[in-house]
């Protein structure tokens, strides 16, 4: 009979699963998310992988994570520091043993710490034997050589069979989180149906691992996270990237307008191009382009010919789209534009994540080109944001840009799933068959959008392009006096959807010593430090902007509460420059970042008490 | 044929029908005029209703086309007519689209865009003006313009070999490249309808003459005096055969093309070759397309047109199939679809 173990009790755990980028990690991590959504916990995740597909075997450049965040209270974020860490290889430990916090239990897989890959990793001698990691809680198992032994009696080849151990450890993980098992044997199931034999390594393998943590005198106690207290619905786990992608959908079925996407595969906003391609039975028409341009340039084009329509990319491509944005302007075409943010300069870090595409976004193009800006804040939060995006652009008949991040775009949270039919009114401003009112530039008093004139409709032929044009009738036109005339209608059009957008919320008191502020993904981790000082008595609120360009009417309001303003970014500065610009009566404050990581609860709590500290 | 997923005009529409309200500003004896000629005579012939044409342009003399043509139209940005015109036309399959373009436009800054809307054979239609320099701006030389010749940024001669618009066509795997010259508004009219009809990218390459920066460079080929020495105006099923006296033919021998004179060294009309645009070997069509002076003369007329899917045909197709077999019919399907859990 089993030991009986210690049941720890934890309100939140950070787990990262990390090894070579061949050995499964981002389907490890995954699938343990999911069993612990199913258990009802909330949480939210983060794949960090290379660039490279396969880098070398055992080298540090290849190692791959995945990290999740569980609790029985709200998640906010990926979480800092990990509680436990699953290490498949020496590099694997070298590369992320400094984001274990002191004392974390660590499982690694003894049976790859030879020799060659602990010189490989960069090890001078085995960490496992020198007692380095003697202030941890290590757990040595050897779980390639148990993996093999497990399958002994499973016809399959060695190499597969060596594979599987990921699947061994997912197992131990399981008996270490007392996690029910049948769920991820399902997965294996429907995931491999057409080969039984890999099936039944996987769910050998898988067992296995559980059993032998159960056996095993290294576990003296088991981690209890008990079930979230969540609104009731339907939930399920989605990525920023997916959630981008579905929101889009959304927004097309209610507008009425088919979706087309015109796109160049980018990291890390492929994903959206590729989930969108899988969507045909919606009638979405996805077009894989020959180049950045191209994506913008036919995505501009089925907007004129009555779609909504879309392009995806990164801060490179966005550079690249720059004048075809321009182009959107001035027709005054509804067009979003979804730039899932990466580190630059150039080609930078594709797969690490950034907020250095802000002032890009907002005045990256020639000439007066104003345009909506937006920035989701969290994986599932993409979701409702691309449907907003994709509802202001074509109620306005301007393009929006809406800013993600690869950290929101791969990282995942539950989604309490919605109804679509709840989802907020899309009314594109339609020409009517032969309107006799109509004029290529004649607007809505209020709104100032023009109508939008789809090819085919009887009675509205009309001309439309990058020259400037005369205000209602549309020709063209170099008159200087109309020219302004239309540089200021386009900017007080973008200006006007401030009175459409909700007004800013803040999160804590309406006053105190510190406003923290903020836009886009960093969400998580400055609520999660702004709430931890909040409990602890002190007097720091949190404004976490999404609605960029423009700014909600209340912001002033919001900002005359405080005695300090400290605004903090993952770049060099580029909202506070904007806000200075914009509210130049306020004095700011400013914390950034720009090491293509995400911000730590710690270091910023550190960092807010430095502020209020200062006279 | 002509597109049957297009509706056609309830009745029939002439040329003022499509005449627009605004000022053509060409340059008096610009080619662009004869091409809008050509262009409003063939589009009631084609007959769609006349909501269904949106014309594209890109940046150049060319490019105001769209503006002396009352159809749906869009005015681009330098070199991007083809890939906004994809987007019309894949967004809305119901438009007959046409892009006008020029050698600029399409061959130097938009050349990735035109090589690539041949490769997938989208169903549009090229008016590419093709003047051998840059107009709008002012005489700098072009990819088509012939090596050696003296411009704005070639005081010395250029130094650059000159696109074959034609081999670029068909090495992008075009299926429908015509050529017609200026000056024969019948012959543009009746190439522009094959265009028309034809399923998929048709390049319709015109030799215009650009009367301020590049005056003449065709006459050679189209002057009254020479044009029937030196084109060879082709028609489908009909023997290459040229010449003022019709005596001059073209024949294939080994792997070449060779300009004889019937009755000359044994050779009759039998011998001359007999034109196949719709051939789907390009061989010869690529050869024709090459063709150029003092050895041959110059193909003109619809030198291929062979056929192929298009792009956008197949969009529908597999929209249609997913509609079919796909068990997510709405967005809602698609939320709940996969894991999710109730709490």
């Amino acid at each position: 009979m089993a030991k009986q173990k210690n049941i720890m009790e934890l309100e939140d755990v950070v787990v990262k699963f990390v090894g070579d980028s061949g050995d499964g990690m981002q389907l490890t991590g995954t699938l343990f998310s999911d069993t612990a959504a199913l258990a009802g916990n909330d949480l939210a995740t983060f794949p960090d992988f290379p660039a490279e597909i396969r880098a070398p075997q055992n080298t540090v450049a290849g190692v791959s994570g995945y990290q999740v965040h569980l609790g029985q209270r709200k998640i906010f974020t990926s979480g800092d520091m990990c509680d436990v860490l699953v290490a498949m290889n020496p590099a694997s430990l070298k590369a992320n043993l400094k984001w274990a916090k002191p004392g974390a239990t660590i499982i690694v897989d003894e049976s790859t710490f030879e020799k060659k890959a602990i010189e490989k990793a960069g090890y001078k001698t085995s960490p496992l034997e020198d007692g380095s990691l003697n202030s941890y809680h290590l757990i040595k198992a050897p779980i390639t050589v148990l993996t093999k032994e497990s399958l002994s009696n499973v016809s399959i080849d060695k190499k597969l069979a060596e594979k599987t151990k990921n699947m061994f450890v997912l197992g131990m993980m399981y008996f270490l989180f007392q996690r029910n098992l049948d769920s991820t044997l399902d997965f294996i199931l429907k995931k491999f149906s057409s080969k039984p034999e890999v099936v039944q390594a996987n769910q050998t393998a898988l067992k296995a691992g559980y059993n032998y943590a159960e056996t095993v005198e290294a576990i003296a106690s088991t981690i209890r996270v008990g079930p979230a207290p969540m609104g009731k619905g339907r939930y399920r786990n989605i990525t920023g990237n997916i959630a981008t992608a579905w929101g889009l959908l959304a927004a097309a079925e209610r507008s009425g307008r088919p979706l087309f996407l015109g796109s160049y595969p980018i990291t890390p906003a492929t994903e959206i191009l590729m989930e969108l391609s899988k969507h045909k039975s919606l009638g979405a028409k996805v077009f894989q382009a020959e180049d950045e341009i191209a994506g913008i340039c036919s995505a501009i084009g089925a907007s004129f010919a009555g779609s909504m329509a879309v392009t995806t990319t990164s801060g490179p491509g966005l550079s690249l789209k720059s004048e075809a944005l321009g182009l959107a302007v001035i027709t005054e075409l509804p067009l979003v534009i979804v730039n899932v943010q990466r580190a630059g300069p150039s080609t930078g870090m594709p797969t690490k994540s950034e907020q250095s595409d802000l002032l890009q976004a907002l005045f990256g193009r020639n000439g007066e080109a104003p345009l909506i800006v937006i920035a989701a804040s969290s994986p599932a939060s993409c979701f409702y944001y691309a449907y907003m995006a994709a509802k202001y652009s074509m109620e306005h008949m301007t393009p929006v840009l809406l800013l993600t991040d690869g950290h929101m775009g791969f990282g995942s949270e539950l989604f309490k799933i919605p109804k679509v039919a709840d989802l907020p009114d899309i009314n594109p401003p339609l020409a009517k068959p032969n309107d006799p009112d109509f004029k290529p530039y004649r607007r809505d008093p209020v709104t100032l959008a023009r109508k939008w004139a789809v090819p085919g409709t009887e009675g509205l032929r009309h001309r439309i392009g990058g020259l400037e044009k005369t205000n209602i009738d549309g020709n063209v036109s170099t008159d200087p006096l109309n020219h302004e005339l239309m540089v200021n209608i386009r900017e007080d059009k973008v200006m006007r959807v401030a009175n459409y957008i909700p007004e800013q919320e803040i999160y804590g008191e309406e006053s105190g010593d510190l406003l923290v502020v903020g836009w886009g993904g960093t969400e998580g981790m400055l609520k999660s430090a702004v709430g931890q000082m909040q409990r602890a008595g002190q007097k720091i609120s949190l404004a976490h902007f999404n609605y960029i360009m423009p700014l909600p009417k209340n912001t002033p309001d919001i900002f005359s509460g405080f005695k300090k303003i400290v605004v903090c970014e993952l770049n060099k500065g580029q909202f506070v420059s904007y806000l200075r610009m914009t509210y130049p009566e306020f004095r700011y404050l400013q914390y950034n970042k720009v090491q293509g990581l995400p911000f730590h609860v710690k270091e910023l709590t550190e960092v807010f008490t430095k502020f209020m500290e200062e006279k | 044929m002509l597109d049957k997923r297009i509706e056609k005009s309830p009745v029939q529409l002439t040329k003022e029908d499509f005449a627009s309200d605004q000022m053509v500003k060409w340059c008096p004896g610009c080619g662009g005029h004869a091409i809008l000629a050509a262009v409003e005579n063939v589009f009631p012939k084609i007959g769609y209703r006349k909501e269904n044409f949106t014309i594209v342009s890109g940046i150049g003399c060319s490019s105001r086309f769209p503006y002396y043509v009352n159809t749906f139209g869009f005015h681009g940005i330098h070199g991007r007519a083809t890939p906004i015109a994809s987007g019309v036309k894949i967004a809305n399959p119901d438009q007959s689209v046409w892009i006008a373009t020029g050698d600029g436009d399409s061959m130097a800054i938009g050349g990735n865009h035109f090589i690539h809307i041949i490769r997938r054979n989208i169903d549009v239609n090229i008016l590419l003006f093709n003047n051998q320099i840059y107009g709008l701006t002012k005489g700098q030389y072009s990819p088509t313009t012939p090596i050696g010749k003296v411009t704005k940024t070639s005081p010395q001669g250029t130094i650059e070999h000159p696109f074959i618009t034609a081999g670029l066509v068909m090495g992008a795997q075009g299926t429908f490249f015509a050529r017609v010259p200026d000056n024969n508004v019948k012959l543009m009219t009746e190439v522009l309808y094959e265009a028309a009809k034809h399923d998929g990218t048709s390049v319709v390459e015109i030799l215009e003459n650009c009367i301020i920066f590049n005056d003449k460079a065709f006459s050679p080929l189209t002057s009254r005096e020479k044009r029937e020495e030196n084109q060879l105006i082709l028609k489908h099923g009909e023997p290459m055969i040229y010449g003022k006296e019709r005596d001059m033919g073209i024949i294939l021998k080994g792997t070449s093309l060779y300009a004889v004179r019937i009755g000359v060294g044994g050779i009759t009309e039998k011998d001359i070759l007999v034109h196949d645009q719709f051939s789907y070997d390009p061989g010869i069509h690529r050869m024709l397309g090459r063709m150029m002076g003092p050895d041959y003369p110059v193909a003109m007329g619809v030198i291929r047109s062979a056929k192929a899917p298009t792009y956008d045909d197949m969009v529908e197709e597999q929209i249609d199939n997913a509609k079919k077999s796909s068990s997510i019919k709405c967005v809602d399907d698609l939320l709940n679809s996969g894991d999710t859990w109730e709490i």
